[in-house]
């Protein structure tokens, strides 16, 4: 090993040298070395007494560690179907062609490399891409040119115009929680006065439910593990807002961090908990000094750290893990085996992490949005919360508004609103579909759009993506099913495999080869993942591909032969290999496969 | 009717279990058959093949880490009245495209599990196109051959050269379709591990990933465990438990 690189590892591992940190040394360790060496990767290893395939099996798992130099630019366009209605793909060849590189191909010079990256959560202000984490937005075919010459020229990325990395919160609509001024400290100060049990109590009157999607009563969730037994407890922040589509919780996090820090005290306050975790997702990186900041900050004005506001025996603080490019780090447990430093896998369920959690302690997983609600219930108590929305979805509710409309960005309404209603705010006309909650939620037709938001009728974890007239479903869900292959963990086997035969599927339609039997297939398919995978990712995979079969049956058939089947076997593909080492590329050296292709 | 206390109905029949038992634990011991691949009597569950998925008061939900308890009405056979063959030949079916498996030239056959399971589930043809990934034999090492061919990402070996022989020789890397076994050793490679024939990880491979060498074909295909009866009726006390009803 170099001199040099031993000298990082030997820093960060100063730093942090505990196994559950291996993640956050990885991270940090690449942060200065731009890849993990097997070098590197045998010295960490060795300082933290762990088998060097520990280490491999974590670079391997997230997709911003590499085990192999990727160039001192790692520039990664963000790429989901609301950024190709932008038109990024576009800009990502184009900027492939002006520095003469392939897709993932690092330059002769080690300089840079480009590639794509699952959505980075910037879908109101794209086309975007990640410059070294960082990240660049409003991309224009001219930024693409800028930057190839700031590539060129060498210049450091710390130099390039501030503007390239100016973040919007777009805040076009403001209720209950992003709406009032909020005096740092009051929500800390109202549940000390309650007393833990009366925060508890109050919780209970607000009915709040999770904003992650899945709608628990977090006041069950909180007490649940306030009683468990065990000594030490802790409250997780869910910020891998990794949704394809959802940018809501960046927002929260940017410019009311407060609140979701309090909200994390308060929780740690009701449950018993002495320490917070927030998982930040890798693509929010930026956030992180300004959040660290944010934290200093609260420690100096006692709203963190031992007797919060003077409260003797409230002792609370709050530290944050990075993800590197998960998306199934989402889900709560395998948020926590994360966050432990391992690859995100689920875990069996039960026992949950209210029992048995982060190091195997009771552990409180919630998202961030719910904990910033913490705050309003705090402040206003119970009651005045559950008077707000539904009857069964008590509060307000955070969109994140993306695809064709005039004002994308974040809407805040009361539950209960209808679709129509924020079509109608957000400039979005002639519109076909509407996919609320991302990929693994629901695409709604217009006959639906007087439904409403609700936890009782349309669920969201804050994702609402507009489609309009000109757009072909097809390409949504075909872009869905190749974010879930990328995005399975691969632990179980209906959803490493199941999500790449559906992928296969969609390219074999999309490429004018597929027929009813791909049809059957997918059907088949996504109701063996529904029933059998162990998560929610491998359980909703399939929920795009049934919905909008179901729903837009032109998009598909009009791709279908009409023939019975296709082999998905392509003989002349499959001759390439023998073309290549016969140097040969004349008539005889291939054959017309698409029988039917075209009947 | 009503099941007694310590007693769970699969598929009609009752069958006692201990407390801690799971279900999947309750039906071997009790002789019942449930398919799976990636439980082992001595590591305990997995969770991840999802062969052993039924149906528990009317949720799927995998028999290896659902704990028994009084009164689980159970769906094995049938899910919610569906035939459930047909689910669990679509899973075997992916594990063998997913992988290479070619069970004429095995040195497992009749022993494989994996095999065992598609004649179980009455599986004809792999079903998929078959994804052909590649994957590098290692040799390497005087007395173990690793075949990651035909690998099933089941980490029996992961967790008997952990748990059980305290070596950790195995770990599981990658994500999704790039999930694969790596080794424990500066070279990656088997041969430069602390690995041994005598290590329990050599003997719990429910395919034939991890071989041992110089045995091969000591005992001809056609006269294994599996081919002389199938892996249903395995230590199968079932007719007893049917009789006892």
């Amino acid at each position: 090993m170099m001199a040099a690189e031993n000298d990082v590892v030997a820093r960060v591992l100063r730093r942090r040298a505990e196994p559950t940190q291996l993640l956050q040394i990885l991270r940090e360790a690449q942060e200065e070395l731009g890849w993990i060496s097997p070098e590197a990767a045998r010295a960490i290893a060795s300082a933290l007494d762990v088998p060097v395939t520990r280490v491999q099996s974590v670079v391997q798992f997230y997709s911003f560690l590499y085990d192999e130099p990727c160039g001192r630019y790692r520039i990664l366009f963000s790429d989901n179907i609301t950024y190709r209605m932008l038109g990024n793909r576009g800009l990502f060849e184009h900027m492939l062609k002006r520095l003469k590189l392939k897709r993932g191909e690092v330059s002769a010079d080690g300089a840079v490399s480009v590639d794509l990256t699952s959505c980075t959560g910037m879908c109101d202000q794209g086309p975007a891409l990640l410059v070294n984490n960082r990240p660049v937005t409003r991309m224009t075919a001219r930024r693409v040119d800028e930057i190839c010459d700031l590539v060129r020229d060498g210049l450091p990325v710390s130099e390039w115009p501030a503007d390239f990395f100016r973040v919007e919160d777009h805040i076009r609509r403001a209720g209950g929680l992003l709406g009032p001024r909020y005096e740092p400290g009051s929500a800390l100060k109202a549940a000390i006065a309650f007393g833990r049990q009366g925060m508890l109590d109050e919780m209970k009157r607000s009915n709040l439910r999770g904003r992650g999607g899945a709608g628990f009563v977090t006041s069950v969730k909180w007490e649940s593990c306030r009683n468990a037994p065990g000594a030490d407890r802790f409250v997780v922040c869910n910020a891998d807002e990794g949704e394809p589509g959802t940018f809501k919780d960046r927002v929260l996090l940017s410019s009311f961090a407060e609140r979701v820090f309090e909200g994390m005290a308060i929780a740690g306050f009701v449950v018993g908990a002495g320490k917070g975790l927030v998982y930040l997702r890798g693509e929010y990186q930026y956030l992180l000094e300004p959040l660290e900041a944010k934290l200093q900050a609260m420690r100096r004005e006692r709203l963190l750290g031992a007797s919060i506001c003077g409260a003797q025996g409230f002792d609370f603080d709050i530290e944050i893990h990075l993800g590197a490019g998960a998306y199934v780090c989402g889900e709560e447990s395998a948020l926590i085996e994360s966050l432990e430093g391992k690859p995100g896998k689920p875990r069996i369920r039960p026992p949950y992490p209210v029992t048995v959690g982060y190091l195997g302690k009771p552990t409180v997983v919630d998202n961030v949005e719910t904990l910033a609600n913490a705050t309003d219930i705090a402040i206003h108590g119970g009651r005045d919360f559950a008077g707000r929305g539904t009857r069964h979805s008590s509060g307000s509710k955070v969109l994140s508004v993306s695809g064709d409309c005039a004002r994308p960005g974040i809407y805040e309404y009361p539950f209960g609103v209808r679709i129509q209603q924020v079509l109608e705010d957000c400039g979005a006309g002639d519109v076909v579909a509407v996919q609320i909650s991302g990929p693994s939620g629901v695409c709604l037709t217009p006959d639906e759009f007087r439904r409403q938001i609700a936890f009782e009728d349309v669920p969201s974890s804050g994702g609402f993506m507009v489609f309009g007239k000109d757009r072909d479903v097809f390409n949504v869900a075909r872009n869905f099913a190749h974010f879930f292959a990328h995005e399975s963990c691969g632990f179980c086997t209906p959803c490493r495999t199941g999500t790449a035969l559906i992928r296969d599927a969609l390219d074999k339609i999309a490429d004018g080869r597929g027929s009813r039997y791909e049809i059957n297939e997918l059907m088949r398919l996504a109701d063996l993942l529904k029933r059998t995978s162990l998560c929610g990712l491998g359980q909703t995979a399939g929920n795009p591909i049934r919905d909008t079969w179901l729903k837009f049956r032109p998009a598909y058939e009009r791709r279908l032969i009409r023939g019975d089947f296709d082999p998905a076997v392509d003989l002349d593909a499959a001759l390439a290999r023998a073309r290549e080492i016969s140097g040969r590329d004349d008539a005889g050296a291939h054959i017309d496969t698409h029988i039917g292709a075209k009947a | 009717m009503t099941p007694p206390d310590s007693t769970i109905l699969i598929d009609d029949v009752p069958v006692p279990f201990e407390p801690g038992q799971t279900i999947l634990e309750a039906a071997l011991e009790a002789g019942v058959f449930i398919p799976h691949l990636c439980f082992h009597p001595e590591l305990g569950a997995h969770g991840s093949c999802r062969l052993c998925n039924v149906i528990v008061n009317g949720r799927n939900i995998s028999a290896c880490t659902m704990k028994a308890a009084s009164g689980q009405e159970i769906e094995v056979d049938t899910w919610l009245g569906e035939s459930a063959q047909a689910y669990r030949r679509t899973l075997v079916q992916m594990l063998f495209v997913e992988g290479n498996h070619f069970c004429p030239s095995c040195e497992k056959s009749g022993n494989c599990q994996l095999q065992a399971l598609g004649y179980d589930s009455e599986m004809m043809t792999p079903h998929f196109v078959e994804f052909y990934p590649h994957r590098p034999v290692d040799a390497s090492h005087p007395d173990v051959l690793l075949d990651l061919n035909r690998c099933i990402l089941c980490e029996l070996c992961v967790r008997a050269s952990r748990d059980m022989d305290g070596k950790s020789v195995f770990a599981l890397a990658g994500r999704g379709m790039a999930s694969h076994i790596v080794v424990n050793s500066p070279s990656g490679k088997l041969g430069d591990t602390n690995f041994s024939a005598t290590d329990k990880a050599a003997h719990v491979c429910p395919v034939g990933a991890i071989l041992i060498k110089r045995v091969g074909f000591a005992k001809p295909i056609g006269q294994r465990r599996y081919d002389l009866e199938p892996i249903s009726e395995e230590a199968t006390p079932r007719r007893e438990v049917e009789e006892a009803k």
